[in-house]
């Protein structure tokens, strides 16, 4: 802000201080540029598309009884579930950083674990062994049960990061334990709270499969169906054009409710880890509660799955071979992580080391997806390729740019943290020990982001490996993968059929999250002690 | 011949001036500090030099090479200019001895080198750490062998001892003197620390106000600083008014000669500097009582006593409240004297005028 102030007094110490950076490498610029483009794109015609038909049209779309219907029910899930997730996972977490619970480490890992089963697979678990499951409260709870975790996971690290100093300080300035709670701990741990409440949110306005799966009605799920079954583009497009205003609408509130307030630490001294509360008769209590969870959470989806897988049960559609979808489930996730973590870099390297409006601009640009649920960026990408680009229509090549664009923002956060590890000070003095910027890069900066390029790959992989919406959608006709092949059997209610298909994204998925989970954790706590 | 040159230098953040002008002269071979108070422009100044920023005005060159004029500007890697950041910064996924051989090449790697480098920081044993298995003042000498070893024309320090601990501070600092005087490097080395700087370089240059204000021997500065606050800034001092006739001051402590040609020329009378050292501090015996200023000294009281160890510095209240109503002494660690007691002061040697 200030050098524009400058630029404006000075022209010409304007230049000059331009003239004194160093120059932006091209590359950068063209991968950036890329990168915003194509996150542009699904967007912007969807917009194209939806008003296509004119504002009456859309008007005449908007204004039907079905669309308030639809509202209310995305709404009133919506805000359920969040609080639930919110009080479980801050609950949760308190119990597993802060008290003396038995076997911790075991529960820390229990409590992470429903991540890595994907919301459609958690419906699939539940209504296959009790049918009559279905409707707003089994919709509430299962995806309450799969959502949870995001807010455990970075309740968890923001509670042990908490400086237990502050919280002996405010006991000592005479706040009772549950005051010291309320004012001091719940602040600090505040913006990671809400951080993962907006994932929930997101997570829900987002999701199909389950909801399908419960037969209930939200917004995207209509959308699904309006485009799949009723072919009906622009009435799909104007929907989701709302989808996006409620994502928006989540990401306003968070900030508003000071997701992004300060809670860094001042001055300087050794943190100090608190003392863990003694549960005493309440041990039991706890015990209970956490055991109930998982049981609800990771016990039954997993011995559902493994009931049919053993159980099998004959399907009336034909078999096809695990193995070739399998094969293409990896193929377009390693492609997709592979182009999504290349473009990660070049917003996050230019965002840090040449910050300025544009930079910043793209970056913010590159989180954009999280508010996109995959279903209208598929039907972007649809809208586009229909028009423009008939080739890439239902090509192998629009599923991985449609995940490419869909989980950049997970991209992204790994290779930001990943850059953190290499300071600009090191290439500075790479250069003067006589080595050109290009063979800094390589001898210096890439060896300190390489983890964080694996991790970044790693989530982008696991996340286009369970995605089914934008799949289902935008597959290449007569091509399955392990997602799309269990669709087929569930919605066919070959439940024996589809348990393997499942069984093995779970294991593709819930190994690689909790690894990543313990390095991201064991990450903090270094950066936390440094 | 002085090596490394920086003239006019001028350099600003976000449209706030840093480096206003600044000229600065590094003789070959000498170790100079560029003193400075936190945020003065210490490390910007540094940062030109080595080219990770450019100047917006002013040239800086080096044996005669210009490395940056607005018209020119040479690449940081083109510079033969050893950098050794505050905090060491070393490679955190490299060894020891990876850190040193980063400039070789991949023969000179194999070679000896690394090994003497590593030899004579004192760190031999040390070669296969990792630099998170080293203390503070290890990674500074770490830094130190990978930024000689390409044998770097000049060498810059920046505050490379701020980071350590008070005792092994001044162990390391110590060593690091010797072994740049055995290497015969030019050196810049900024600092906040006066007493570092005066008792490690060979030219002090205290930069002030993005200028460098003066420049010239440790002594040279510490005895004649061109100003009173630079001459506070240094070290403590009395300021003590006088009026001059014949190349000396007569002040209220007697009559004492005046250091350089400065000052006195021209004026009747002024205010001259005394360092609490040159003050001579004697306990007033029940003979001389009473005798008030006398021509051993003027009378007093010790007010305040700080007790350091090896000196003490002594609050002294003179009995007739004059020109001056504080004087600072220091004395010898063992002549520390109760509050209260009665006393005589008496200036030694040349004294400086002040402006």
């Amino acid at each position: 802000m200030s050098m524009f102030v400058a630029a404006e007094q000075a022209p010409s110490r304007w230049t000059r201080a331009w003239s004194g950076r160093r120059r932006w490498p091209l590359v950068s610029i063209a991968g950036a540029s890329a990168a915003a483009a194509l996150v542009l794109l699904p967007l912007v015609f969807l917009v194209v598309q939806a008003q296509q038909s004119g504002w009456s049209e859309v008007q005449r779309l908007l204004l039907r009884h079905s669309v308030a219907v639809l509202l209310w029910n995305s709404v009133r899930l919506t805000l359920a579930c969040t609080v639930l997730c919110a009080i479980l996972g801050v609950g949760a977490a308190w119990c597993v950083e802060r008290t003396a619970l038995p076997a911790r480490r075991l529960w820390a890992v229990a409590l992470v674990l429903p991540l890595g089963i994907p919301d459609f697979v958690v419906g699939f678990g539940w209504v296959s062994l009790e049918p009559g499951l279905h409707g707003y409260l089994a919709a509430v709870m299962i995806m309450t049960l799969s959502l949870y975790p995001l807010v455990y996971l970075p309740a968890s690290t923001a509670l042990g990061k908490v400086d237990a100093g502050l919280e002996e300080t405010a006991r000592s300035l005479g706040l009772g334990p549950w005051q010291t709670f309320r004012r001091v701990t719940l602040r600090q741990i505040w913006p990671a709270v809400l951080g993962g409440c907006l994932l929930v949110t997101l997570g829900l306005l987002a999701e199909y499969g389950a909801f399908e799966i419960v037969q209930y009605q939200t917004f995207t799920v209509a959308i699904f169906t309006e485009f799949k079954l009723g072919f009906d583009t622009v009435a799909a497009c104007t929907l989701s054009l709302v989808l996006v205003l409620l994502s928006v609408m989540a990401l306003a509130g968070e900030l508003a409710l000071g997701g992004r307030s300060a809670s860094a630490r001042v001055g300087a001294g050794v943190r100090r880890n608190a003392a863990r509360v003694p549960l005493g008769r309440w041990t039991a209590v706890v015990l209970f509660a956490l055991g109930a969870l998982s049981a609800l959470a990771l016990g039954v989806p997993v011995g559902s799955l493994v009931y049919w897988v053993l159980h099998g049960g004959s399907s009336t559609l034909p078999s096809t071979s695990i193995l070739a979808a399998l094969a293409h489930t990896a193929a377009y996730s390693a492609a997709a992580a592979a182009i999504a973590t290349a473009l990660a870099v070049p917003v996050t390297a230019l965002a840090m080391r040449h910050r300025n409006r544009l930079t910043l601009l793209i970056e913010r640009l590159a989180y954009l997806p999280m508010a996109l649920p995959g279903l209208v960026i598929a039907l972007g990408l649809v809208s586009f390729s229909v028009r423009y680009a008939f080739s890439l229509y239902q090509s192998s090549l629009e599923l991985i740019i449609a995940y490419a664009i869909l989980f950049l923002p997970l991209a992204v956060v790994g290779v930001r943290s990943a850059m953190g590890q290499s300071s600009p000070r090191l290439e500075e003095v790479g250069r003067s020990l006589g080595h050109r910027p290009a063979v800094v890069w390589m001898r210096v900066t890439l060896p300190l982001i390489a983890p964080g390029l694996a991790a970044a790959f790693a989530l982008v992989f696991i996340s286009s490996a369970t995605e089914l919406t934008a799949t289902l959608l935008l597959r290449p006709t007569g091509v399955n993968t392990l997602a799309t092949q269990f669709w087929t059997y569930t919605t066919d209610f070959s439940y024996g059929a589809a348990a393997p298909y499942a069984g093995l994204m779970v294991a593709i998925s819930a190994i690689p999250a909790y690894v990543l989970g313990r390095r991201m954790s064991t990450l903090a706590r270094a950066g936390a002690q440094a | 011949m002085s090596l490394l040159s920086v003239k006019g230098l001028w350099k600003g953040y976000a449209g706030q001036p840093v480096l206003q002008g600044l000229d600065l002269e590094v003789p070959a071979g000498s170790l100079t500090a560029v003193l400075g108070l936190s945020g003065c422009g210490k490390t910007t100044l540094l940062r030109v030099i080595a080219g990770f920023e450019r100047a917006e005005r002013g040239t800086v060159s080096l044996a005669g090479r210009t490395l940056d004029d607005g018209a020119t500007f040479l690449a940081p890697e083109r510079r033969r200019i050893g950098y050794v950041p505050q905090e060491g910064a070393l490679f955190p996924h490299l060894s020891v001895q990876d850190n040193v051989g980063f400039a070789l090449t991949r023969s000179e790697r194999r070679g000896k080198q690394v090994a003497r480098l590593l030899e004579m920081v004192g760190i031999a044993p040390l070669a296969t750490r990792m630099p998170n298995e080293l203390s503070g003042g290890e990674q500074q000498r770490v830094a130190l062998a990978r930024a000689l070893a390409p044998r770097p024309d000049a060498l810059l320090l920046d505050e490379p001892f701020s980071s350590l601990d008070a005792s092994l501070r001044s162990r390391v600092r110590e060593e690091v003197h010797e072994l740049l005087r055995g290497q015969g490097v030019t050196t810049v080395l900024v600092t906040h620390d006066q007493e570092e700087a005066l008792s490690l370089a060979d030219t002090v240059a205290v930069l002030r106000d993005g200028k460098i204000v003066q420049q010239g021997a440790p002594a040279d500065l510490y005895e004649q600083p061109s100003d009173e606050r630079l001459a506070r800034f240094l070290g403590a001092v009395n300021l003590v008014a006088a009026d001059f006739e014949d190349g000396s001051a007569r002040t209220a402590l007697g009559r004492l000669p005046v250091r350089g040609e400065r000052g006195a020329i021209g004026r009747a009378a002024g205010l001259v500097m005394i360092r609490p050292e040159q003050l001579e501090v004697r306990v007033r015996s029940e003979d001389t009582h009473g005798a008030g200023t006398s021509a051993a000294g003027l009378g007093g009281r010790v007010e305040q006593c700080r007790y350091y160890g090896h000196d003490a510095l002594l609050h002294i209240r003179p009995e007739h409240p004059g020109p001056t109503d504080l004087l600072l002494a220091r004395v010898h660690g063992a002549q520390a004297l109760p509050v209260g007691t009665e006393v005589t002061v008496a200036a030694r040697g040349p004294v400086t005028p002040l402006e």
